[in-house]
């Protein structure tokens, strides 16, 4: 179980630091088709994001503001957006995640459609693996047992 | 290209990894992990994948360091062997 931290310098650092450690992580996200980058490791950041917030404002805090089921709502909410971008394109005619096809829904020409399709798949994955690398840190940090169960 | 940044960076590389594996403090050995994971970071820079570059540093030396410290906190600092 990890407790909140007592030094107030800690603290302050890193309630400073996640929104910028968030923002990078949306821009590395939404530019990752031009520039190195992309769904998994903007996920990733924004896991980190979460696991640095944990560390220092230890766990009563953390379950306050990120809720447990949040967590689980935010990793099923990524599968589904992946899915059912890719599930779309197969009811439109096309192959599975043939993003052309999703022209006829966004009424913007198939090259449009191809970015903003690869956007929308990119954003799930981060989702998903936002929700996988927190609950990854708090089963191992908690050890799987609960405040909740201890009492 | 440059032979010389390779040549030290590839030393770097080969002697953290012995180091982290000889290393009796386990807690020593992940950090000696995460530095490996940068070096390694840097020398795909160098060679020319820094999307790959990119998620070593991310996910080798930030998650994969806290997972570990995190297991280690749970299980024992010393090793028996």
């Amino acid at each position: 179980m990890i407790i909140s931290s007592d030094d107030i310098i800690i603290k302050t650092i890193a309630r400073i630091f996640v929104p910028f450690i968030q923002l990078f992580a949306l821009y590395v996200i939404m530019h990752g088709h031009y520039s190195p980058g992309g769904g998994f490791q903007g996920g990733v950041i924004l896991g980190a994001s979460l696991v640095l917030l944990l560390i220092t404002h230890g766990y009563e805090e953390m379950r306050r503001r990120v809720p447990e089921g949040a967590v689980i709502l935010l990793g099923s909410l990524g599968l589904l957006i992946y899915s059912g971008i890719g599930l779309t394109c197969l009811l439109l005619g096309g192959n599975y995640l043939d993003y052309s096809q999703l022209s006829v829904i966004l009424h913007v020409d198939p090259a449009h459609a191809r970015a903003m399709g690869i956007l929308g798949i990119e954003l799930g994955v981060a989702f998903a693996v936002m929700a996988a690398v927190c609950s990854i840190f708090f089963d191992i940090s908690t050890g799987g047992i609960l405040p909740e169960d201890e009492k | 290209m440059i032979i010389t940044f390779d040549i030290i960076i590839l030393l770097f590389v080969v002697m953290c990894a012995v180091a982290a594996i000889t290393v009796k403090d386990l807690l020593s050995a992940v950090m000696i992990l995460g530095a490996y994971s940068f070096f390694m970071c840097l020398m795909w820079t160098q060679l020319g994948a820094v999307d790959v570059a990119f998620t070593e540093a991310s996910v080798g030396a930030g998650i994969g360091t806290i997972l570990f410290i995190a297991a280690v906190m749970k299980t024992t600092r010393r090793t028996r062997d």
